[in-house]
């Protein structure tokens, strides 16, 4: 079962897409999802190591997906 | 202690009733606005977005970090996305204790770790039609912060 990755902000803007689906391999880890991000058009615009968050809590690029999963790949936050 | 995102014009005035008390003697208020320039280029407006239920999550975590770091401190916190023109507020956080120090103290905290931490994006429109993501990262560390 895939899991959902999605994109924000200039990422969003740099891959023309909010959202792309992952079929990840048993012991998959977030540096897959980025391994694969990395196969698509516009990807070189994303920095060699961007935050990410597993169902929305930040993560760390070693840690495991499972099915089902909602990854972000988080741009430099700006609020305020 | 409560925080939100949403998509309405902010109302600091409600945020400080809301944490009113008559056991508080100091109220503090921070009210971010949009600025018509930036890095030396004219601003026209912004576009806020969020990875919203992170950035609720995130936000609720801050007050409340912020309300245990000053026991006694009430705090609450709304942050706006979507377009915004110059002078509208972004974000407002009132926070109340019994004495000073620890309410302006509380209101700093909530700034500084929103800046930090919630996933909340904005995007500069620029009066010459251009228009660029803003990125903190990118900036140099005195004289430019957003």
């Amino acid at each position: 079962m895939p899991v959902r990755v999605l994109l924000f902000a200039s990422y969003a803007e740099a891959l023309g897409r909010d959202e792309v689906a992952f079929d990840p391999a048993d012991e998959a880890t977030i540096a897959d999802v980025l391994a694969h991000l990395r196969t698509l058009p516009g990807a070189d615009r994303l920095p060699p190591r961007p935050l990410v968050a597993v169902n929305a809590r930040y993560a760390t690029v070693t840690d495991a997906i499972r099915s089902g999963d909602e990854i972000a790949i988080i741009p430099p936050v700006a609020g305020g | 202690m409560r925080a939100a995102i949403v998509q309405r014009p902010l109302d600091a005035a409600a945020l400080l009733a809301e944490v009113a008390a008559v056991g508080h003697g100091a109220t503090t208020c921070f009210v971010g606005t949009v600025r018509d320039t930036h890095a030396g280029r004219h601003v026209s407006g912004m576009d806020y977005s969020a990875y919203e239920a992170m950035a609720l999550h995130e936000l609720n975590a801050i007050v409340a970090e912020a309300e245990a770091r000053f026991p006694g401190a009430q705090v609450v916190c709304e942050h706006r996305t979507g377009a915004l023109g110059l002078g509208e507020a972004s974000v407002v956080i009132a926070a109340a204790h019994a004495h000073r120090a620890p309410a302006f103290d509380a209101c700093r905290f909530v700034i500084e770790e929103l800046k930090q931490r919630v996933p909340i994006w904005k995007r500069e429109h620029y009066v010459d039609g251009t228009r660029a993501w803003v990125d903190p990262t990118a900036m140099a560390p005195e004289g430019s912060h957003p």
